[in-house]
């Protein structure tokens, strides 16, 4: 993908687009030979309207210095209402929702003369009928000639939207096959080249023991706007709780506010008994609370550090790390070779840069990670997002066995079958509140899907 | 970008030969480019290098190159621990000279008798230059002032503070030098005969810049304490999520910095000139700058990077007997620090690139083997 876009050059093969062959240094190139790259996370700036993000690096121009931009809104709007994208090109970003940005990276490539378009996990941050929308916008873009290359894990999606799917496992071609004639089990089977693995959880775990009591809990922003407003809940040990919500309403701070990252304005955190309210992250962690971050680049890893040194980040007082005030070398790396060994983290070695992992690998280190030291509390934030479906399976295991172990797990995600899988006990939030409790053994996605954007009642 | 930044300031390690390779290539590519820029004036590159190296490994040069070397290593030292953790402690050349008034209006004051009035002195030093530093840390703590802006504001305050120091309680006339009353001679720190074949002595100090750049690898590499400052460095949103107080890690680190930077002025005023005048070496905070730059904050290569500073300081003014301007050396030691960079950025994104295929080729080929069965 890195390569159709002109991101990284290839060592051998070619490219060919329309019969010609292509050789892409940069995505200008790329850009120049009809390629456009709708990516997962959005690259617009916020505090620009919708107009001026999309002419940004290609203005038109006029009379040698001033913008042109009559010309610019009168494209945007022929380009809207040819493939019924409904973008108004007024209107600052940063009032669109998840699916209008969308819209709007989409009609930045169209409007660069894109006619192959790449689509990286665009469903991610959707809502289900956001996604039906999306994929209304496709198929018309479809009936007008376009190309869409869409790369995505969720494989119903992939055989809803697609006219041809390559199967693709460590960087190597499995199959091409026609949706028609593939279930998603078997397309599955052909991405992990085993049997299927599925997030259903067994028997019941719960305990009556309360690992982590949520009182009351209120935080701000700077403005004094409420993120997350008055959340109570209890976990149990050997329960998952499963918080189910669209992105942006409250899930990030009440986690960091968890975490003791964030200043909470009100509430009470009881963890085993103790209140731990006023301790420092650094106390939390080490009195047993867990912690896969929901973005692993920014809060997860140190990227250009080698793995062992990341074995000891956020474990820094305890052992085997260290020996007082002293980095203990030895018995970080061996213990780093266990966690590479135990959750199969596919490396060369722990010496080399966390960068060069892949995501999935990556992940399965923070995993094994968090999971070092007995921790009472694991706080799973988006735990299997951007991650291929082996190392996806791989997560669900362990999550399940530590969770029978009696361990305490609080699940935060997007993926609506990974939440209803995995959870013991399901709550809605909305606007930081929590609106709904779901009985995740007779709930559906659409179900869960309505109930988080307040379209449903009473579910 | 952010990436280009950790690079440039060193937090990214370069393996094996490629960790030489860049030095090497940058020193080299400075020797060009001087040579073309010699060439231009119509000099003789040939004969500028010879005359530079031929004074340059002279007894007598060799033992006045460590003692220039020592203070440039202190200041070094100084700012690289700033570095480490996305410091720009610009501030240090501030720090070192109101340091360096205050610990020789109090040398010379001779409250304290012998040894004990040199300990006196460096821990004063070291003390108001971590002082100084601290307030740069707090206001960025507690009012999110950039550092860079407030130790440069404090470096001219600095100035100030000292002038009125040296001027209105510290000073003494001597002939035309107005200066603090000179340390008396039992406070002396003696020279060490390092160098056979001269009588100059190299200052006592050097042995406290090794012991310093020691303690500087061991804090940072072996310590508990070293891998937050260097997390937070690396990442600070990845120290914020693992417990890491980035607010205590600005206040102490800046603390440390400017606790070094005391230092910077000790070699001059134990060992060479015993009183603070206006003879009194400026400008070391911003060469240290450089040098950590130059020998990317490894403590090893910025001794390499402080003698190569050093030797050029030294040897600019044998070039004027060749009628070269001796300017051409700050030409030169321009050149090696951006060539240094340059060079590091290059072998950097080698060594990306190599690693990458490194690890997709010892991933891919053990399609078959027992690991992959079992992740599946």
């Amino acid at each position: 993908m890195k390569i159709l876009y002109g991101m990284q050059r290839p060592d051998e093969g070619e490219i060919r687009v329309n019969g010609k062959p292509v050789g892409f240094h940069t995505p200008a190139d790329a850009i120049g030979a009809g390629i456009g790259m709708v990516h997962q996370h959005f690259m617009l700036a916020d505090n620009l309207t919708v107009l001026e993000n999309v002419v940004l690096g290609s203005e038109p121009r006029r009379g040698g210095l001033a913008l042109d931009f009559a010309a610019a809104r009168k494209k945007i709007r022929e380009i809207s209402d040819a493939y019924g994208l409904g973008v108004r090109p007024d209107v600052p970003v940063e009032d669109l929702g998840v699916g209008d940005r969308q819209r709007v990276e989409i009609l930045k490539v169209l409007y660069r003369g894109a006619r192959i378009l790449i689509l990286d996990e665009p469903t991610a941050v959707l809502v289900p009928h956001e996604v039906d929308e999306l994929f209304d916008n496709l198929r018309g873009l479809v009936r007008e000639g376009l190309t869409i290359l869409f790369i995505s894990h969720k494989l119903d999606e992939v055989l809803r939207v697609a006219d041809e799917i390559t199967v693709i496992r460590r960087g190597t071609t499995v199959a091409t096959v026609n949706p028609k004639d593939v279930t998603s089990r078997k397309l599955a089977e052909l991405m992990v080249g085993s049997e299927l693995p599925s997030p259903e959880t067994r028997e019941s775990t719960v305990t009556d023991v309360v690992a982590l009591s949520v009182r009351d809990l209120t935080v701000r922003t700077g403005d004094g706007r409420p993120v997350v407003d008055d959340v109570s809940f209890d976990i149990h040990k050997g329960e998952v709780l499963g918080i189910a919500g669209v992105e942006g309403n409250g899930q990030a701070e009440l986690v960091e506010a968890i975490m003791g990252m964030r200043p909470c304005e009100a509430g009470a955190l009881t963890l085993g008994g103790a209140d731990i309210s006023q301790w420092s992250t650094l106390k939390r962690r080490a009195g047993g609370i867990g912690y896969i971050p929901e973005d692993r680049h920014r809060h997860g890893l140190l990227l250009e550090s080698p793995l062992w040194e990341n074995r000891i980040l956020g474990h820094q007082t305890r052992r085997p790390n260290v020996k007082g005030p002293w980095i203990d070398r030895a018995g970080a790396r061996a213990d780093t070779r266990r966690i590479v060994e135990e959750y199969d983290v596919r490396t060369p070695g722990i010496d080399v840069d966390a960068a060069t992992l892949s995501g999935g690998n990556q992940q399965k280190l923070i995993v094994g990670r968090e999971m070092s030291g007995d921790p009472v509390l694991l706080i799973a934030s988006h735990p299997t997002r951007g991650v291929d479906i082996g190392a996806q399976a791989a997560i669900w295991d362990h999550l399940r066995t530590a969770r029978a172990a009696g361990l305490a797990v609080l699940l935060i995600s997007a993926d609506l079958d990974e939440l209803i899988g995995l959870s013991d006990t399901l709550k809605v939030i909305l606007r930081g509140r929590i609106v709904a409790d779901v009985d995740p053994a007779n709930v559906t996605p659409e179900q869960l899907g309505s109930a988080m954007t307040g379209a449903g009642e009473g579910v | 970008m952010n990436g280009f930044v950790d690079r440039l300031l060193g937090r990214v390690r370069l393996g094996g030969w490629l960790a030489v390779a860049a030095p090497v290539i940058a020193v080299a590519f400075a020797v060009l480019i001087t040579s073309v820029v010699l060439l231009i004036a119509g000099s003789d590159p040939v004969g500028a290098f010879t005359t530079l190296a031929e004074y340059g490994t002279q007894p007598r040069s060799m033992a006045m190159i460590l003692n220039t070397g020592v203070m440039y290593y202190i200041s070094a030292l100084a700012v690289a621990v700033g570095f480490r953790m996305n410091l720009f402690n610009i501030g240090v050349d501030g720090q070192y000279r109101l340091a360096a008034v205050v610990a020789a209006g109090l040398g010379g004051a001779a409250v304290v008798p012998g040894v004990l009035n040199i300990v006196l002195v460096i821990v004063v030093a070291v003390v108001v230059g971590a002082l100084w530093a601290a307030i740069a840390g707090l206001l960025r703590v507690y009012r999110g002032v950039s550092e860079v802006i407030s130790t440069i504001m404090l470096n001219a305050i600095a100035t100030g503070l000292g002038s009125w120091l040296v001027s209105e309680h510290f000073g003494v006339l001597t002939g035309n030098d107005l200066g603090t009353r000179p340390i008396p001679d039992d406070a002396h720190m003696p020279g060490i005969p390092l160098i056979a074949g001269t009588p100059v002595l190299v200052n006592g100090f050097i042995v406290v810049a090794v012991l310093l750049g020691i303690a500087y690898w061991v804090v940072l590499n072996r310590t508990r304490f070293g891998f937050e400052l260097r997390a937070t460095g690396k990442s600070e949103s990845a120290a914020v999520a693992s417990g890491v107080s980035v607010k205590k890690m600005i206040v102490v680190t800046m603390v440390m910095s400017g606790a070094v930077a005391g230092l910077i002025g000790m070699p001059e005023l134990l060992g060479a000139s015993y009183k603070y005048s206006n003879n009194f070496p400026a400008g070391l905070g911003f060469t240290g700058i450089a040098i950590a730059l130059l020998g990317r904050n490894n403590p090893v290569g910025m001794a390499v990077g402080a003698l190569l500073w050093s030797f050029l300081d030294n040897s600019s003014n044998q070039l004027q007997l060749l009628d070269i301007s001796k300017e051409i050396v700050q030409i030169m030691q321009g050149v090696v620090v951006l060539s240094v960079i340059i060079a590091y950025e290059l072998v950097h994104r080698y060594r990306i690139v190599a690693e990458q295929r490194r690890v997709s080729r010892e991933l891919a080929a053990p399609q078959e083997a027992p690991k992959a069965e079992a992740a599946a």
